[in-house]
């Protein structure tokens, strides 16, 4: 293969470990913002929670702000398209999500009961908003999106809000949301005891639960939806714009990666298998397992979405020929070789320092810690 | 790839507020940040406990600006895809570059160990919790330097070249990109400009202490770090000023043209229009305040040098058009067949003006039969808004020069320990306080207007670059965000305010009490540690 393909499939697969990244880190943390209500009953066992994550949420934060700098630097036009289509569940997700850091700094600045609950609130918001977002944006990626390109390569967007959000689509959100559900619950379980920590054991396996069941929904469901396939164009390694290349519809084309290369199947076994393991770990109150286990069940979930999509990143329903793969969309060579140069220097970087923040951190949240009137206890 | 105009200065209005805003909160971390690691150094080294409790009274102070900081960038990061999607396309691939090793390389620097900074007082060593703080500090500054990377590229676009295969910029040096010059001057001045925010800051809440006598050990302390950090960044920030403006005249003589309000070319010595009313429509200032020579000595740094005025800029603009209109001419037969060798000859030859030709486009959508008029008129359309130009550019040089001579009479009396006595200066201080704020956004309006109107300067028109939105979703996505900075600056100003009001917990000295006595203060210690420990440090 040529260098440019080598390079247009690495970023394809660090984009891919971005998202996972960002799923499992973010998701952890929004999960936590989303059950904070439920798991937590009194002022100081949500700050109990909050405090788990605390020291971390902002650094966990960044996953998301990279995965958007990842996708802009390796493939503008998905960025571009992306990005300016969803304008409206975009501004969702953003305006849910610059409410959380605000949250988390302010929450706990005033006694009042009241203010504290319009935080609490916030959390369930900005927890729950952007994890179904995130998860409906992949949906809807199934069901192609209603874009074009002019010969400049403008991009219109002609399809409405609503449309987003189909049957498929929700349950695709919802999946994720479950997910971070489950994610947050096995993160309070770390670092919280007593009655805190039972409740989010029980809420671990019932969002797990829930997970499984919409997982393997979905995978039924996509054997019915048409999916696209590539029957012609420049293909790997040609610097082209995406108005060169054919595709064809079928219903159940979406599978024919996992036709081809049955190893792929490996990916949604991993994917059930995370999701059990997390809930069978949960009720045995080992929820650093289970935490492992979920993150393992991140990996399996996104990479059975991007092993049955591939080549196709944003598939047009307008035009499916106009559909962005990892070909069309990406980087010229020069950036993306830089670009690699700087993730495989900074990314082990990044690991090795996170990991040393969260074992610097480590061990359980007390009562007496918050009550003792931290001054930069949240 | 006509958007609608109405879209086109909504989505200008959406973009220059957010980031407007963003830049609120960003000078103060900044700078705050390197002062927070000098406070704690100067504990580390000699063990007072007194610099700790400084160290983590700003530090305090500088969380609550952190999250508005957090909050409104997520927003910028987002928004060139939303809102600017042909922009995103077009250049993404040199300019994304830069934002996504922001990401790498400084904001999960500075989002990590700020964690740790706040709750790690008790787990770290002294040591350790030092050297987290100034990772902190680098951090913000990195991030600083890899955004003005990128938007210098749009300033001073370099290493890159357009390709007809893709139809899109694409990146053909990244030395070129990074070392661009406009990057490096404009990287030192903006970060030399949250030191000077941050010096004001601290300065200006250390003197409320003083005037109502609380905290006066703490105070007088911060006071006067505040004090020497100020002026010297204050006379670096206008060193480095006048070295971005000499960049300017070199890389965007528009901008400069419009900084000083120049119509017409004249012959050296040029002389300086200290105030000016410019206007647009008549192309001339209606009245102005000239100092002899000023100006060639400012911007050439000789008396013989000479800068274009806005007549000979356009006159060149029209040439740079004419020659664009086969450039794009030639784009249209490439977008249908790539490999059309004539058409491919015919770009090469005439693509340095490939965007003077879009330029074209908006007044004569068919360049075949295009005006002497319309050329005209695009050839008007380079010359920025002259008047917020300038004036904007007036007020960050005065406000430079006030807080210059306050830092030089602060550090004179703070030097000679007489500070608590000068109510006056104390009183100034405070009100000196949404001074450099106000400096920063004029700086950025004088940067950001002045490229107009390009947003890839003599590359890519403004007009072209923004998302093909409907007046309604812009419209709806203007008001959710004034709705939304709205309350979150209400909350941010009061929760800043209330906390000064408080004041510092101290161990060192006896501050006045507070208007709230406030619990005792721990840093969640491990649950093994005894309460005391924090005293001895
Ligand atoms: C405390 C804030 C502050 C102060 C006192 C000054 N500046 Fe400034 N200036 C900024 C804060 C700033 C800024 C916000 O940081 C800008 C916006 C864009 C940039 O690079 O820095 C800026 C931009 C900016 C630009 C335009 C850059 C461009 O076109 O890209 C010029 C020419 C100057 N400055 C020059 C000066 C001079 C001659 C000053 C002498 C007093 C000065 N500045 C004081
Ligand atoms: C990397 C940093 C930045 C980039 C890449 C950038 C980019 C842009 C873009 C794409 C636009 C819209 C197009 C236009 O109207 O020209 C714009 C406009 C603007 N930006 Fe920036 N910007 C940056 C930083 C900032 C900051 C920090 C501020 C202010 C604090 C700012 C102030 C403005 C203003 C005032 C406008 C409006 C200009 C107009 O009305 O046309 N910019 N900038
Ligand atoms: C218009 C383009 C800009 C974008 C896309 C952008 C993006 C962001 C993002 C995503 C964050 C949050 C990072 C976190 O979670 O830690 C942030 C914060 C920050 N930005 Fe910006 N930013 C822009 C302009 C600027 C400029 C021009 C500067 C400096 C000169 C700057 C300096 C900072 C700093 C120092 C922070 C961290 C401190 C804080 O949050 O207050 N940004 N920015």
């Amino acid at each position: 293969m040529e260098l440019y393909a080598i390079l247009q499939v690495t970023w394809w697969l660090l984009l891919g470990v971005l998202l996972m990244g960002l799923a499992v880190m973010v998701g952890m943390d929004m999960g936590v913002g989303a059950i904070l209500r439920y798991v937590g009953r009194s002022d100081l066992e949500r700050r109990i929670a909050l405090n788990i994550i605390g020291p971390h949420w902002d650094g966990n934060q960044v996953w998301f702000i990279l995965g958007g700098g990842a996708i802009f630097a390796a493939f503008p036009l998905i960025y571009a398209t992306a990005f300016s289509g969803f304008y409206v569940v975009m501004l969702l997700l953003l305006w849910t999500m610059i409410m959380r850091p605000l949250g988390f700094e302010y929450r706990s600045q005033l006694a009042s009961p009241a203010w504290r609950n319009v935080w609490d609130w916030v959390f369930l918001v900005s927890g729950a908003v952007p994890m179904i977002v995130f998860g409906a944006a992949f949906g809807n990626l199934f069901h192609g999106v209603p874009f074009h390109f002019s010969w400049d390569m403008t991009s219109y967007y002609t399809g409405s809000f609503l449309g987003l959000l189909n049957p498929f689509a929700i349950a695709a959100g919802v999946l994720s949301l479950a997910l971070s559900a489950m994610m947050g619950s096995l993160t309070v379980m770390n670092g919280a005891e007593a009655a805190l920590f039972q409740r989010a054991r029980r809420l671990a396996q019932l969002a797990a639960a829930v997970a499984i069941a919409l997982f393997a929904i979905c995978g039924l469901w996509v054997h019915a939806l048409d999916g696209y396939r590539l029957t012609g164009g420049p293909g790997p390694g040609v610097p082209q714009t995406p108005l060169q290349q054919s595709v064809a519809l079928a219903p159940g084309a979406w599978l024919s990666n996992f036709a081809a290369h049955p190893l792929l199947w490996l990916l949604p076994l991993a994917g059930f298998a995370g999701m059990a393991g997390a809930l069978l770990a949960a009720r045995a109150a080992r929820s650093h397992l289970g935490w492992w286990l979920g993150a393992l069940a991140w990996i399996g979930v996104i990479g059975t979405a991007g092993a049955a999509l591939f080549p196709f990143m944003l598939p047009s329903s307008t035009d499916p020929s106009m559909s962005l793969t990892l070909w069309n969309s990406s980087s010229s060579r020069a950036t993306l070789l830089w670009m690699v140069g700087f993730a495989a220097f900074f990314v082990p970087l990044i690991l090795w320092y996170t990991s040393w923040a969260f074992w610097v951190m480590r061990g359980k949240v007390t009562p007496e810690q918050i009550t003792r009137g931290d001054e930069h206890a949240y | 790839m006509m958007v609608n105009g109405t879209v086109v200065a909504l989505s200008r209005i959406q973009f220059a507020a957010t980031a407007l805003y963003h830049f609120l909160f960003v000078p103060l971390t900044l700078g705050l940040s390197f002062l927070l690691a000098a406070m704690e150094t100067v504990y580390v080294t000699t063990g007072k406990p007194i610099y700790k409790d400084m160290a983590r009274f700003w530090g305090k102070l500088l969380m609550i600006n952190f999250a508005l900081g957090v909050a409104t960038g997520l927003t910028m990061e987002f928004q060139f895809g939303t809102n600017w999607s042909f922009y995103s396309g077009f250049v993404g691939d040199i300019f994304g570059a830069p934002l996504a090793i922001e990401g790498l390389m400084a904001f999960f620097m500075e989002s990590t160990f700020i964690g740790l900074m706040v709750f790690g007082w008790e787990r770290l060593s002294k040591g350790q919790h030092l050297a987290v703080t100034w990772l902190v500090a680098f951090g913000s500054n990195l991030s600083a330097l890899w955004i003005l990377v990128a938007n210098s590229f749009m300033q001073n676009p370099r290493g890159a070249a357009f390709d007809p295969l893709t139809m899109r910029m694409q990146l053909t040096s990244f030395p070129q990109l990074i070392f661009n010059p406009d990057a490096q001057s404009k990287f030192v001045h903006t970060s030399v400009a949250g030191y000077v925010t941050a010096a004001i800051f601290v300065a200006g809440v250390s003197a409320y202490y003083m005037l109502h006598k609380r905290h006066v050990e703490l105070a007088k302390r911060s006071f006067r770090m505040a004090a020497l950090f100020g002026v010297l960044a204050t006379i670096a920030v206008i060193t480095l000023g006048d070295a971005l403006g000499f960049v300017d005249a070199r890389v965007q003589p528009t901008k400069l043209a419009a900084m000083e309000g120049l119509w017409k070319s004249e012959a050296a010595p040029m002389p300086f229009n200290l105030i000016a009313f410019p206007s647009q429509a008549q192309r001339r200032n209606v009245a102005d305040v000239r100092v002899p020579y000023l100006l060639s000595l400012l911007v050439t740094h000789s008396l013989t040098g000479t800068v274009p005025g806005a007549d000979a800029l356009e006159r060149q603009a029209v040439r740079r058009i004419k020659d664009g209109i086969p450039a794009v001419q030639a784009l249209h037969v490439l977008a249908r067949n790539p490999t059309d060798a004539a058409a491919l000859a015919e770009f090469d030859a005439h693509r340095k003006d490939l965007g003077y030709g879009f330029l074209l486009e908006r007044y004569a959508p068919d360049l075949n039969d295009a005006t002497a008029a319309q050329l005209e008129r695009a050839a008007r359309d380079i010359i920025p808004p002259v008047a917020a130009v300038f004036w904007s550019f007036r007020v960050m040089v005065a406000l430079g020069l006030l807080m210059l001579a306050y830092f030089v009479i602060t550090v004179l009396y703070t030097l000679r320990n007489r500070i608590q006595r000068k109510t006056w200066l104390l009183k100034t201080a405070v009100w000196m306080i949404p001074v450099p704020f106000i400096a920063n956004e004029a700086g950025w309006l004088v940067a950001e207007l002045g490229r107009q109107p390009w947003t890839v300067f003599d590359v890519l028109p403004t007009w072209m670059s923004a998302s093909t939105h409907s007046v309604a979703y812009m419209a709806f996505s203007l008001i959710g965000f004034v709705v939304l900075y709205s309350v979150f600056i209400a909350v941010e100003m009061y929760l800043m305010v209330r906390a000064i009001r408080l004041g510092p917990a101290e161990h060192g000295d006896a501050g006045g009490p507070g208007p709230q006595v406030r619990p005792s203060l721990s840093p969640r210690p491990l649950p093994a540690a005894p309460y005391g420990r924090r005293l001895e440090g």
